[in-house]
C-alpha cells in the first residue's frame, strides 16, 4: 500500500498512465482481431530500396512522427511556465523557417531544384536564426511590453505563414537534395528525427540539471515581482523562454520540411501549436505557470501521437480521427483535472472510515 | 444551545499533510461580544479560521450556528456567508483590478427592473457606506489605486455591510496605523453594540485589551482555555500562548556608540523616485541600525525601494562603501552587498509553489548567477543551517512554502537574505503580522547582525520596536525626509516628529 501511494504520488504517475492506456487498447485490439496481441511493441529490421535497412514498427513510427510535436513541446513547457500563457505562433513559425530556408537553398524564385544554391549549413542556419528572431519578437511583446502572451503570439500565428508564402514567391519550394532529405529521413536504420529529438532533449536536460534556468523559470512564472526582488532578472528570463520556444519551432520545421524535401507554406506545422499546448498539459503541468516537469511534456506528446497512430491501426478515417483523439483527450485531462483526485480521495477516505467502522 | 451563544465549534480537528493543524479545539461565540483569537504563529488560529468559513475540510468535530437545526457544516466560503459568517483576512482578497464599489457588491449587485446591475445606485451606495466609516476614497476608481490600508478597509466595509451574524477579522489591523485602528476600534464596538459577534485575531496584545471581552486561546493546535479578558492579564496571556514565561525583551540592547566614525556603509544623496519620494540623503555606518518613522504611506518603504532598486531612482547619487554605484534593479544592488525584505509578503516575498529549500536559496542563487548552480548538497546543507538558525517551523526542507504559517514564511524570507550574507540589510515590517516570541527573536537578531558590523535599515510601524533596535532614526512625511533623531530617541520625540514637530 505504502509503495504504491509512493507511486502515485510521482509526477510523471499520470502521464505514464496516459500512454500506458493507449497502448492497451492497441494490445486488446491486436488480440481480438486474432494477431499477435502484442506486435504494437514488435520492431523488426526491413530492406527497402529507397533507404536500406531500416528499423520498422509502429513504436519507432509513433516515435518518428512524434518528433515535431516532441521538440515544440520542450520550448512550450519553457514558456508556459514562465509566463503562465501559451505561444500559439510555433506552428506557423515552423512554417516560415522552413519557408526561409528552402528559399535560400534553392535560391529565391526557384520552384524546384536537386542541386544547393547555397551550403546546407548555411540554409539550417537562416532557419534557426529565423527562429530566433521570431521568438526574440514574441518575447519582447511579452516581457518587456507586457502584453498577453496569446495576444502577443497571435500576431506571429497569422502572419507568418504569410511571410513565408512572400519569401518563397507564392511558390512549393521543393529541395530534393539528398544530404537536405536525409535530416528527415534515416541515419542508418534509425530515423533521423528520433536522433535529433533525442538530442534536443538530452541537451535541454542537461541546461536543466547543470544549472539553474530550471529554478529561475519556475521561480518567475510563480511570482515574477518576487523573484526580481529576490535579484532574478524576471523579463530577460521571460524573454529567454520565449527566444528558445522560436528555437524550438526552428528545429522543428527543418525536420518536417525535410520530411516532405519542400516548402509547403499552408501545411507545415498546421496546427500543431495545439497539439504542442496539449502535451504541456498532458504532461500535468499547469497552464497558470510555475512549476513544470519537462518529462511530462515530452510522454505528452508521444502519448498524442500514439492516440492518432492507433486510430489509423484501428481503421478510422483520417477526417474521424479528431473526434476520437478529442473523446481520449477529455479521458486523460478529467482524470488529472484536481476536482477529479480530491473525489477520488474522498471515495477512498470513505472507504477506509467504513473498513475502521468495521474492524 | 445556551442562551446568547450564536455559535459553537466543538472538538475541531484538521490535518495537513505531516502536520496536526488543529487537535480538538473549542471554541465559542456570544452575541454582542468581541473574542480574541490568540496564539502563536502555527498555533492554529487562520486554520480554525478557515474550517469556520468553509476553506478548509475539517475531519471531526461540529458548528453548530444559532438558529439553524443540526451541525453545520460550510463548503465555501458563499455557504459561510449565508449562514452569517464573514470574514476578513489578513491579506487583503478583493480584486485590485475593480473599483471600491464593485469590490463592495461583487457578487451582490443591485439590479435594475431590467436584471442588469444598476451602477447608480451601487456607486451612491458604496459612497455612502465608505463615508459612514469615515474612508476617504472614490469608490468609482479601482482598489489597486489605494494602499494597502485603505484596501484592508474596504475589505472589512464589504464584511460590515453583508448583514452578519458573526465577522471574523483576522489580523485586520496589521496594516493600519494608529489612527486607523482607532476608527476601526470605534466601528467594531458600534457592531457590538448592534449584536454581531466578532471574532479578532491580532498579535497586538494592547489591541486585545482595548477592545475584547473574552480569549480563547490556542498553542500549537490545540486549546488551551478560553478566558474572560479580567481573567487573564498580559503576563498570563503570553504565558498561555508560548507555554512559557515570557521572554524578556528588555535584555535586547542595542549598542551604544557614536557611529559617526565608523566608515560609511551607504550614501546617499539626492536619491528619488517620481510620486513616492522627494530627493533625499541618507547616510547609513557600519554596524548601525538606521530605522525609518512616519505614517503609513509617508514614503518609508518607498525610501527603502530606491536603495535597493526595486523602484529605480530617478535623480541623485548612491555610493556604497565610498564608491559610487550605479543600480537599476534588484540584482545590482545584491551584487553592492544589500539585500531587502520587502513588506508585502504574499506578492513580493514567497514563492508559493516552492519548497523551503528553494526558496532560502533563491537569492543566493541569482547573486551565484545562472551557470554556477549550487549542488543539492549544499542547497539543502545552507536550508538545513538556517531553518535552524532562525528556527522556521516546518514539516521538512522539501515543504511548499505556501503550507507554513505567516510568520514562518516571513523566517524563511530572513533566511533567504541571511543566505547572501549582506553587509547592509533592509528589513521592510519584518515583524508584520507575528507573533511575539518570533518578533524578539527577529528584535535579537537585527541587533546581532550589527553587532557583525553589517548595517540595517529598518521599518516598522511599532515605535517600540524601533526604539528598542535603532541607533538613529529617520523620519518621513507625505513623501519626504523631514528628519533625524539620533540622541534622546524617546517614544514621545519620534511621535512628534513624526506628527510635524512643535508647530
Amino acid at each position: 500500500m505504502k509503495t504504491w501511494n509512493k507511486i502515485k504520488s510521482w509526477p510523471l504517475f499520470l502521464p505514464v498512465v496516459a500512454l500506458i492506456l493507449v497502448m492497451a487498447v492497441n494490445i486488446i485490439y491486436d488480440a481480438a482481431t486474432g494477431s499477435n496481441p502484442f506486435s504494437f511493441f514488435m520492431i523488426s529490421l526491413r530492406n527497402t530500396t529507397t533507404s536500406g535497412t531500416i528499423l520498422y514498427g509502429r513504436i519507432i513510427d509513433i516515435i518518428n512522427r512524434g518528433s515535431e510535436v516532441a521538440i515544440l513541446a520542450i520550448g512550450m513547457t519553457l514558456v508556459v511556465s514562465a509566463s503562465a500563457g501559451t505561444d500559439i505562433s510555433v506552428g506557423s513559425v515552423m512554417s516560415l523557417c522552413a519557408s526561409f530556408m528552402c528559399m535560400m537553398l534553392a535560391g529565391y524564385g526557384v520552384s524546384s531544384t536537386t542541386t544547393l544554391a547555397v551550403p546546407l549549413i548555411i540554409g539550417l542556419l537562416c532557419a534557426v536564426v529565423m527562429g530566433l528572431v521570431c521568438g526574440a519578437f514574441n518575447g519582447t511583446l511579452v516581457a518587456h511590453l507586457s502584453i498577453q502572451p496569446m495576444v502577443a503570439t497571435l500576431i506571429l500565428y497569422s502572419a507568418a505563414r504569410a511571410i513565408g508564402l512572400l519569401l518563397c514567391n507564392d511558390l512549393i519550394v521543393y529541395v530534393r537534395n539528398p544530404s537536405f532529405a536525409f535530416i528527415g529521413a534515416f541515419a542508418g536504420p534509425i530515423p533521423t528525427p528520433i536522433i535529433i529529438t533525442a538530442i534536443c532533449i538530452i541537451v535541454v536536460s542537461l541546461v536543466l540539471k547543470k544549472t539553474a534556468l530550471g529554478m529561475y523559470i519556475q521561480s518567475v512564472g510563480i511570482n515574477a515581482k518576487a523573484s526580481r526582488i529576490a535579484g532574478l532578472n524576471s523579463k530577460l528570463l521571460i524573454f529567454l523562454a520565449y527566444m528558445l520556444c522560436g528555437l524550438f519551432a526552428a528545429i522543428a520545421g527543418i525536420v518536417a520540411s525535410s520530411r516532405i524535401t519542400s516548402a509547403d507554406s499552408n501545411n507545415i506545422g498546421l496546427y500543431l501549436e495545439m497539439d504542442a499546448i496539449l502535451s504541456v498539459a498532458l504532461g500535468g503541468n499547469s497552464l497558470g505557470g510555475g512549476k513544470f516537469n519537462l518529462a511530462g511534456s515530452i510522454i505528452g506528446a508521444y502519448t498524442i501521437q500514439a492516440i492518432t497512430t492507433t486510430l489509423y491501426a484501428l481503421g478510422v478515417s483520417s477526417i474521424q480521427a479528431p473526434v476520437f483523439k478529442a473523446v481520449i483527450v477529455i479521458l486523460i485531462v478529467v482524470i488529472e483535472a484536481p476536482p477529479f483526485k480530491a473525489f477520488l480521495r474522498r471515495q477512498s477516505a470513505a472507504r477506509a472510515a467504513a473498513k475502521g467502522v468495521r474492524a | 444551545m445556551e442562551e446568547n451563544v450564536v455559535l459553537t465549534a466543538r472538538g475541531i480537528s484538521m490535518t495537513f499533510p505531516g502536520v496536526k493543524a488543529l487537535d480538538n479545539v473549542d471554541l465559542t461565540l456570544r452575541k454582542g461580544e468581541i473574542h480574541a483569537l490568540m496564539g502563536e504563529n502555527g498555533a492554529g488560529k487562520s486554520t480554525l479560521i478557515k474550517c469556520l468559513t468553509g476553506i478548509n475540510d475539517f475531519e471531526a468535530g461540529e458548528i453548530r450556528i444559532d438558529g439553524i437545526e443540526g451541525p453545520v457544516k460550510n463548503h465555501s466560503t458563499r455557504d459561510a456567508q449565508n449562514v452569517g459568517i464573514s470574514t476578513v483576512y489578513q491579506e487583503v482578497n478583493l480584486c485590485p483590478n475593480l473599483s471600491v464599489a464593485e469590490n463592495l457588491f461583487i457578487g451582490r449587485e443591485p439590479l435594475t427592473k431590467l436584471r442588469t446591475i444598476d451602477r447608480k445606485s451601487y456607486n451612491k451606495r458604496s459612497q455612502k457606506i465608505m463615508d459612514e466609516l469615515g474612508i476617504a476614497v472614490d469608490v468609482t476608481q479601482n482598489l489597486e489605486n489605494y494602499s494597502l490600508a485603505i484596501q484592508q478597509m474596504v475589505a472589512i466595509a464589504r464584511a460590515v455591510d453583508m448583514d452578519c451574524k458573526v465577522l471574523i477579522l483576522d489580523e485586520p489591523t496589521s496594516s493600519l496605523d494608529d489612527e486607523e485602528v482607532e476608527k476601526l476600534f470605534v466601528l467594531m464596538r458600534d457592531l457590538r453594540e448592534k449584536g454581531v459577534s466578532i471574532l479578532f485575531v491580532t498579535h497586538f496584545l494592547e489591541q486585545v485589551y482595548a477592545v475584547c471581552d473574552r480569549i480563547t486561546v490556542l498553542r500549537n493546535g490545540t486549546f488551551v482555555g478560553e478566558y474572560p479578558i479580567a481573567d487573564l492579564p498580559r503576563v498570563k496571556l503570553v504565558a498561555a500562548m508560548m507555554g512559557k514565561d515570557l521572554d524578556d525583551l528588555a535584555e535586547i540592547k542595542k549598542e551604544q556608540k557614536d557611529f559617526s566614525k565608523e566608515p560609511m556603509e551607504i550614501s546617499a544623496k539626492g536619491l528619488s523616485h517620481a510620486g513616492t519620494v522627494k530627493p533625499f540623503d541618507l547616510d547609513i555606518h557600519k554596524g548601525e541600525v538606521v530605522g525609518i518613522g512616519g505614517l503609513l504611506g509617508s514614503g518609508r518603504s518607498e525610501l527603502a525601494r530606491c536603495i535597493y532598486g526595486a523602484d529605480k531612482a530617478q535623480t541623485g547619487t548612491l555610493s556604497v562603501n565610498g564608491e559610487q554605484v550605479k543600480i537599476n534593479q534588484p540584482i545590482d544592488a545584491m551584487n553592492k552587498g544589500m539585500g531587502m525584505l520587502p513588506d508585502d509578503r504574499k506578492a513580493e516575498g514567497i514563492i508559493a509553489d516552492l519548497s523551503v529549500r528553494e526558496n532560502i536559496i533563491l537569492a543566493l542563487q541569482a547573486k551565484r548567477g545562472m551557470f554556477k548552480q549550487l549542488s543539492r548538497a549544499q542547497q539543502e546543507e545552507i536550508a538545513d543551517r538556517y531553518i535552524e538558525l532562525v528556527q522556521i517551523k516546518t514539516a521538512s526542507k522539501e515543504t511548499l512554502i505556501k503550507q507554513l504559517s505567516g510568520g514562518n514564511q516571513q523566517k524563511v524570507i530572513l533566511a533567504r537574505w541571511l543566505a547572501t550574507d549582506p553587509d547592509f540589510l533592509i528589513l521592510d515590517e519584518p515583524t508584520r503580522g507575528i507573533d511575539i516570541g518570533t518578533k524578539s527573536e527577529i528584535q535579537k537578531l537585527i541587533v546581532k547582525l550589527a553587532g557583525e558590523g553589517k548595517s540595517v535599515l529598518f521599518i516598522s510601524s511599532e515605535i517600540e520596536e524601533m526604539l528598542r533596535t535603532c541607533n538613529r532614526m529617520v523620519i518621513m512625511r507625505d513623501g519626504q525626509k523631514v528628519g533625524e533623531l539620533d540622541h534622546e530617541l524617546s517614544q514621545e520625540s519620534v511621535m512628534k516628529a513624526i506628527a510635524g514637530g512643535e508647530s
